[in-house]
């Protein structure tokens, strides 16, 4: 048994952590966020330069073939910062979809590209309608003789106004909410027919609403097998949830920490408001919800971990508890904070509301605590 | 034990209902709401608008003594009234002038002050602002350091207050003010009125979490103030303001308006889908609502039981104290849930160009409404204060 970091890992986490203090603080961050892009084109040249670009990649393509410990000791430090910069739909999403859907030559060209931090992607996937079931697709795709035609309209993808391509998710076969009949192709953001709505997330991070009216790509902008696009993202889910929620637990480390301090240095009363037992204990239940969400971060990396635990099922298990926990965790450590901080936490000059609310668009990505709570039930209680 | 209304109380709640129906300019209900205030100045001619309507009708100041222009209602009356403003979407009074300064001016206040101040509160014409809190002084308000020396006949002011709402329309700050340092710190406090024109006054906007400006800091740099404006006697306003503050907290259970957002939360649960089912019928977030609307149910007769102490004359039972505690804590909760309907794309702020961005109208009203709302259990006596304060009155410990 060890939950120690390998020193290569160590390495990583040092690095992204030095990165964050010396050269991503809170101003620096808010100067980013208000630019136009709201994203630093130079910081993303030293994520490539520091090779955290290449991390998730396969050796074959120039990566550094890493794991989801990799993943996690990144995302982890980057949350402690709260960086805006697309390190998830360009990556995790865009770069695990490229990673997943087989040997191609799409991947084979974009992936090098990413790497060097000159291929910035987007997945869409979401529409107005389909919340938490990724599969209630009304985006179609139709075949014709000289490729695919892409119609619908595509609801906050992340860095969709930033992106040099969009891989998107539409229909080929099926009804409305089939798991089957949906594949992904690779579409140049310039393409004409494509018109992209940008907008600021609460969080700090662009997203756009993205319309696709008549879009005409080539035959093979197919990614993987036709109709089973769904396949493809279920296979990038685990480790797209496990680098969230680490990056949610450096988020909390980071609030706890925070709060704590404050109530040391806070007087009311004559006394540093620390002393009051009503605030200790909760700031004890806080202290324990991030060590719980911790844990759960542990305990799917282990699932996911090769070769430890071949039950589909335990490990599935895993990656909705991790995400149920965090979820949890995040809305008592979030709330707490601000309630803690009293007025000053309310501001948008302190850097707590905006921790907090990167905690929150966390929980409502990839499906909400209630809605993983809803599938740990279906898979771990019944009669028979 | 019963709760029906009077032949007398029907009639009543009809002319109510009829009134807000006809005078309350519902297109303007956008504007009208704090969570989702663009335009400052558009929010006050709008509120003030409305306050001109009430006051016209005689309805602005229902509970003030019925010689300085309340109303005369009973109890009941009330109740009715603002159970018909809840549901109606109407919002509330702005509590700054008619019911916490004008409180203290008609009770401690003498007769040229009440003649000067409480026709232009009835009026709306000026607006009020509370200056009571400073960055050294939050829940321990008795620490408050801004201070007024009395120089030639008026009062020299230097401090800082903090928090304080709404100061960017305000035609005048009620403060609590140091006049003096030498005995317990309750004491030496007074209660001053400040014309916010006066010279040496400078007002700091402070952003909140939501992205807006309900916030200010107000400085004060040798501000003349004449003694005119000085309620009851120097270095008693502690007690003036401890009365007012009573009303304050015994206002925050918003039985009415927690009802309204429920049921707006349960008609938005309708259309909200996932996975092609509406989320009112899924049995999860079905848990979730009647968590709240049964801490709801059971608040609302946790004021009645309030209300009908006070009908009967006398005063309300400990029972009372929970009301802010609890009114807080289920807006806060309806809030989450409307947070939580609307999912993902509640995260974006769109352009003005584009109110709706994801195509969920009310996505901005329940971010903003969420994360405003976290103050609730922080203004007005934070809700631990509150608990200390109930550990120690009703249980005695
Ligand atoms: C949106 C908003 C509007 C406001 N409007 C106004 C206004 O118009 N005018 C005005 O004068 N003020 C206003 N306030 C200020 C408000 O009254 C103060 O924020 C409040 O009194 C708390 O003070 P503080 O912020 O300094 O927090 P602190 O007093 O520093 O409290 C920090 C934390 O410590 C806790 N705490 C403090 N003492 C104790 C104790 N003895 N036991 C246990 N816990 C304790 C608090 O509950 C809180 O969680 C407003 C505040 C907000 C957020």
């Amino acid at each position: 048994m060890n939950f120690q970091l390998s020193d290569e890992q160590a390495m990583l986490k040092d690095s992204v952590a030095r990165y964050v203090k010396d050269q991503y603080n809170f101003d620096t961050r808010k100067k980013i966020i208000s630019s136009e892009k709201g994203m630093s084109t130079e910081s993303w040249a030293i994520f490539s330069d520091l090779g955290w670009l290449s991390i998730p990649f396969s050796e074959h393509y120039g990566g550094y073939g890493g794991g989801n410990e990799d993943i996690a000791v990144i995302m982890e430090e980057l949350g402690k910062g709260i960086v805006v910069e697309p390190f998830v739909p360009t990556i995790l999403l865009f770069g695990g979809l490229l990673s997943h859907c087989g040997p191609n030559d799409i991947a084979a060209d974009l992936i090098p590209k990413i790497i060097e931090g000159h291929c910035l992607g987007a997945f869409a996937y979401l529409e107005r309608q389909s919340r938490f079931e990724i599969a209630d697709m009304k985006t179609t795709a139709i075949h014709s003789k000289k490729g695919w035609c892409i119609n619908g309209s595509k609801s906050v993808v992340l860095n969709g106004s930033n992106a040099t391509h969009i891989i998107v998710a539409a229909r080929t076969s099926g009804g409305q909410y089939d798991l089957s009949g949906i594949s992904l192709f690779m579409v140049d953001a310039d393409t004409r027919g494509i018109s992209i709505l940008p907008y600021g997330m609460m969080d700090g991070h662009k997203a756009a609403n993205i319309n696709f009216d008549d879009v005409k790509i080539p035959a093979d902008a197919l990614l993987g097998n036709l109709d089973e696009g769904m396949r493809i993202v279920e296979k990038i889910m685990p480790q797209v949830l496990i680098g969230l929620c680490a990056e949610a637990i450096g988020i909390m480390a980071v609030l706890n920490e925070a709060t704590v301090a404050y109530t040391k240095t806070r007087h009311q009363f004559g006394v540093p408001i620390s002393s009051f037992q009503a605030l200790q204990h909760r700031m004890v239940d806080t202290f324990m919800a991030a060590e719980q969400a911790r844990s759960m971060v542990y305990r799917a990396l282990c699932a996911f971990g090769e070769g430890n635990l071949d039950d589909e099922n335990e490990r599935m298990r895993s990656l909705h508890a991790m995400k149920i926990s965090v979820a949890k965790s995040s809305k008592l450590i979030g709330e707490e904070a601000i309630q803690i901080h009293g007025g000053m936490g309310m501001t948008d000059e302190l850097n707590i509301g905006h921790y907090v609310k990167r905690l929150m668009t966390i929980n409502l990505m990839f499906g909400d605590g209630d809605y993983h709570q809803r599938r740990f039930n279906k898979i771990s209680y019944q009669a028979a | 034990m019963d709760v029906t209304f009077t032949k007398e109380d029907l009639v009543f709640r009809d002319e109510v209902r009829e009134f807000f129906a006809t005078e309350y300019d519902f297109s303007m209900a956008g504007s009208l709401n704090l969570a989702t205030i663009s335009d400052g100045e558009c929010y006050k001619d709008a509120i003030v608008k409305w306050q001109k309507k009430l006051h016209a009708k005689g309805w602005i100041a229902p509970s003030w003594p019925v010689e300085y222009g309340g109303a005369g209602w009973s109890v009941t009356q009330k109740f009715i009234f603002e159970t018909e403003r809840g549901a109606a979407g109407i919002p509330a009074v702005i509590p700054f002038g008619i019911s916490m300064v004008a409180p203290v001016i008609y009770t401690f206040g003498n007769e040229e002050q009440k003649k000067k101040f409480l026709p232009r509160i009835l009026s709306s014409d000026d607006w009020w602002c509370q200056g009571y809190s400073e960055p050294g002084a939050g829940s321990d308000l008795a620490a408050l350091s801004t201070s007024a020396d009395l120089v030639d006949g008026e009062y020299l002011v230097n401090g800082h207050k903090i928090w304080t709402s709404y100061a960017q329309y305000a035609d005048w700050i009620f403060c609590l003010v140091r006049t003096s340092k030498e005995t317990r710190k309750q004491q030496g406090i007074s209660f001053l009125l400040i014309d916010m024109k006066t010279p040496g006054i400078s007002i700091k906007p402070i952003v909140t979490i939501d992205g807006r400006h309900h916030l200010n800091e107000v400085m004060f740099e040798d501000v003349r103030v004449p003694v005119e404006n000085l309620i009851g006697e120097q270095d008693k306003g502690w007690t003036y303001a401890k009365a007012l503050l009573a009303h304050e907290r015994t206002g925050m259970a918003e039985v009415a308006d927690s009802k309204r957002a429920f049921s707006e939360l349960k008609e938005r649960a309708k259309y909200e889908v996932n996975g092609g089912r509406a989320m009112i019928d899924d049995p999860l977030f079905q848990m979730r609502m009647s968590d709240v609307e049964t801490e709801l149910m059971a608040l609302e007769y946790t004021e009645l039981r309030v209300l009908a102490a006070m009908a009967e004359g006398g005063t309300p039972g400990p029972e009372s104290s929970l009301l802010k505690i609890k009114g807080t804590e289920i807006t806060q909760a309806i809030q989450e849930l409307q947070l939580q309907l609307v999912a993902y794309y509640g995260g974006g702020i769109p352009s003005n160009v584009q109110k709706d961005g994801c195509g969920h109208a009310f996505a901005e009203e329940a971010r903003c409404g969420y994360l405003f709302g976290r103050a609730a259990t922080i203004y007005g006596g934070s809700n631990e204060v509150q608990r200390n304060v109930i550990a120690k009155m009703v249980l005695g410990v």
